[in-house]
């Protein structure tokens, strides 16, 4: 045992010096390790990020809701013509449940629209307006940085306020001081009353609630869309995650009786879980994962049949060194071994390099609010990667330098 | 005492359809700090003597027996093992890795006779200054000599105490007067007590040695005494 570690360890620091002596054609054969380590690394990393910016905007949200619509979001079973062809929901349909539902803790109204937000010279386009009421804040776990939401007085009598979301405040007041300002969306002026703490979960997309500005639901439909041609969406807070499912199973039997369905009739709406989300997350993720796995299946192989290659080369060209330490003395094994680390080596060192790309390129993503950081398991995953690629690219040309027979390869020119 | 016994050795190759009898049938005693020249024209079988005698190849026929042991019967490893600890090798082109300074070609025995570190750096350093290259240890091959390529080869053959040192035309690519210095080394470490078998095809070089045998086509056609041996000064 004493004399294998010995065997190792003599043996890493003949590779070494062979690598050292062929610094160029080593650190080139060793791109295709390097791309394979960076992206599988980069890949994790990313799919950590999304999943952390996932959960933290489920949590945002709140993650016991249901949301009543017209629509199906996730669920791909409905045709779209059905759905289309359904009734809106509206104003009246959400007072007639909210007088019939007993177990939800909170329960609000929301309409969207796409306008241009200004204040002064500054304007963001497409912004998405929540109109909603009072209750709505209940629903969510949202919280403020500064102000409050809109109160059930400015509510119910449709006032001209606005709560905006921290990444549409920076945008319009870089200077800060957004607090009773007057801002114009499409046109109209409405006042500031609060602006929404960062959520900083680039994964929602639209449902960032930073990207969003929120106003009392009655100036959607005097100012944006009709309130005749709009579906409205009903939010739901169940009290916790237990309650979930009795809250839908209540909430699916008062919508029925809103609607006036007939008990053969089938459900004229839909209620949309954050599950469904989750659901089309993993989706995401799941290609994310194909796509990297390929490159870096891809990367790895052609890495490893460049090392391989290479290998042989530097077999080829060092015959004679070969028998030089056969003659000397050299075993089988000791070849063997020699040559199996200088590949590992080769491919570890391509694979710190890997590495290093990844962080690097971490940091230039980070850069772009798409929050990545290389763990300490990416870390372990580079390694041991690399370390098997080198192993196992290293074992048919090391398999050829062992078995060389010491006379002919002296002879060798 | 015998160190080396062959008897009735052959080394056959298949050349296409052809045998080629690189020896046909050699029978050799050689004693204990005996100091042997191998003498024949081109072709004799002089390489493919030194080779089997060297545990670098293995006789198609006959008996090997290396201070008592069996060497036709050794597997690999064993004759590895044998090659490291019992026989020291210089050769005509001397095989030195290239990319390695004198000190670490000379320790590298050493390393496969898994000799630690620090015992490896003294010994190859001892037998460097041997040799006379002690302010050469940190040079590379090409920044040395000819001859003083030959002489780290003498060092790395002798730092592990060898029973025989096996030298294949070891002056061969040497002029005259560098040939007549590791002549001279030879004799000096022949004087020390060690067991010298020396390859070469002329005949000054040979009567260094006490005793030449001469080869022709695979076969021992005299092996005799040198009566007028040259004594280096
Ligand atoms: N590997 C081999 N394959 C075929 N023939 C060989 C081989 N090695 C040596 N020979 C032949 O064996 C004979 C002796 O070779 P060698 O021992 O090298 O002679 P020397 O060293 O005396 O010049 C030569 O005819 C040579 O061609
Ligand atoms: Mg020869």
């Amino acid at each position: 045992m004493k004399n294998f570690i010995f065997e190792i360890k003599e043996g890493l620091l003949i590779s070494l010096k062979a690598i050292r002596a062929n610094k160029a054609r080593s650190v080139l054969t060793t791109l295709g390790i390097i791309i394979g380590v960076a992206s599988v690394v980069l890949m994790s990393t990313a799919i950590k990020g999304i999943d952390q910016s996932f959960q933290q905007g489920v949590a945002s949200l709140g993650s016991d809701n249901l949301y009543i619509d017209k629509w199906a979001w996730f669920d791909n079973d409905i045709p779209w013509w059905e759905m289309r062809n359904r009734k809106n929901i509206t104003m009246e349909d959400f007072k007639a449940y909210k007088d019939l539902a007993k177990l939800p803790i909170s329960v609000a109204p929301s309409a969207n629209s796409q306008r241009t937000v200004k204040y002064q010279e500054r304007s963001v386009q497409f912004v998405s307006i929540t109109g909603t009421d009072y209750n709505y804040i209940n629903t969510t776990n949202l919280s403020f940085d500064e102000g409050r939401f809109f109160s059930e007085l400015e509510s119910n009598g449709g006032r001209s306020v606005v709560v905006l979301g921290s990444e549409i405040s920076k945008k319009l007041f870089p200077q800060g001081g957004p607090m009773n300002q007057l801002v114009k969306i499409g046109g109209n002026r409405f006042k500031v009353v609060g602006v929404l703490e960062e959520q900083g979960s680039w994964v929602m997309g639209n449902w960032n609630p930073d990207n969003q500005v929120y106003v009392p639901i009655q100036n959607i439909f005097k100012y944006f869309v009709s309130r005749h041609s709009n579906s409205i969406t009903l939010n739901v807070r169940a009290e916790n995650s237990q309650m979930v499912e009795a809250t839908k199973e209540e909430a699916l039997g008062i919508m029925r009786r809103v609607r006036g369905l007939k008990y053969n009739e089938k459900n004229d709406f839909s209620i949309n879980q954050q599950e469904g989300l989750l659901t089309n997350i993993n989706q995401t993720v799941g290609v994310i994962q194909i796509a990297g796995l390929l490159i870096t299946g891809l990367a790895l192989f052609v890495g490893a049949i460049g090392i391989m290659n290479i290998m042989f080369v530097s077999v080829k060209e060092r015959t004679r060194e070969i028998g030089i330490r056969k003659a000397i003395g050299a075993t089988r094994r000791t070849i063997l071994g020699q040559f199996i680390s200088e590949s590992a080596i080769i491919c570890l060192i391509g694979g710190m390099i890997g590495l290093a790309v990844a962080i690097i390129g971490s940091m230039v993503i980070a850069q772009f609010d798409f929050p990545v950081t290389v763990d300490i398991d990416a870390v372990i995953l580079a390694f041991t990667i690399s370390l098997i690629t080198g192993i196992l690219s290293g074992l048919a040309p090391a398999y050829t330098a062992a078995k060389l027979d010491p006379v002919d390869a002296l002879r060798y020119e | 005492m015998n160190i080396i016994n062959i008897e009735h050795i052959a080394k056959i190759y298949q050349v296409g359809s052809e045998e080629v009898h690189a020896l046909a049938d050699v029978s050799l005693r050689i004693n204990k700090n005996e100091y042997v020249a191998i003498m024949g024209p081109s072709g004799s079988g002089k390489s493919t003597l030194m080779n089997i005698l060297g545990c670098l190849d293995t006789p198609t026929k006959g008996l090997y027996d290396f201070s008592g042991e069996n060497v036709s019967q050794m597997n690999d490893n064993e004759l590895a093992s044998i090659r490291n600890r019992q026989i020291g090798f210089v050769f005509q082109t001397f095989n030195l890795l290239a990319r390695s300074d004198a000190l670490h070609n000379v320790e590298l025995p050493l390393i496969y006779a898994g000799v630690s570190s620090h015992e490896r750096r003294e010994r190859a350093e001892a037998a460097l200054e041997n040799v006379g290259l002690k302010d050469r240890m940190t040079h590379k091959p090409n920044e040395l000599s000819g001859g003083q390529r030959q002489r780290v080869a003498v060092a790395r053959a002798l730092v592990t105490n060898p029973s025989i040192i096996l030298a294949d035309e070891p002056t061969g690519n040497l002029d005259t007067k560098t040939g007549a210095d590791i002549m001279r080394l030879f004799h000096e470490i022949h004087e020390a007590g060690n067991t010298i078998i020396l390859v070469t095809h002329e005949e000054y070089i040979a009567e260094h040695a006490a005793r030449i045998i001469r080869l022709r086509d695979g076969l021992v056609e005299r092996d005799e005494e040198v009566v007028n041996r040259f004594i280096p000064v």
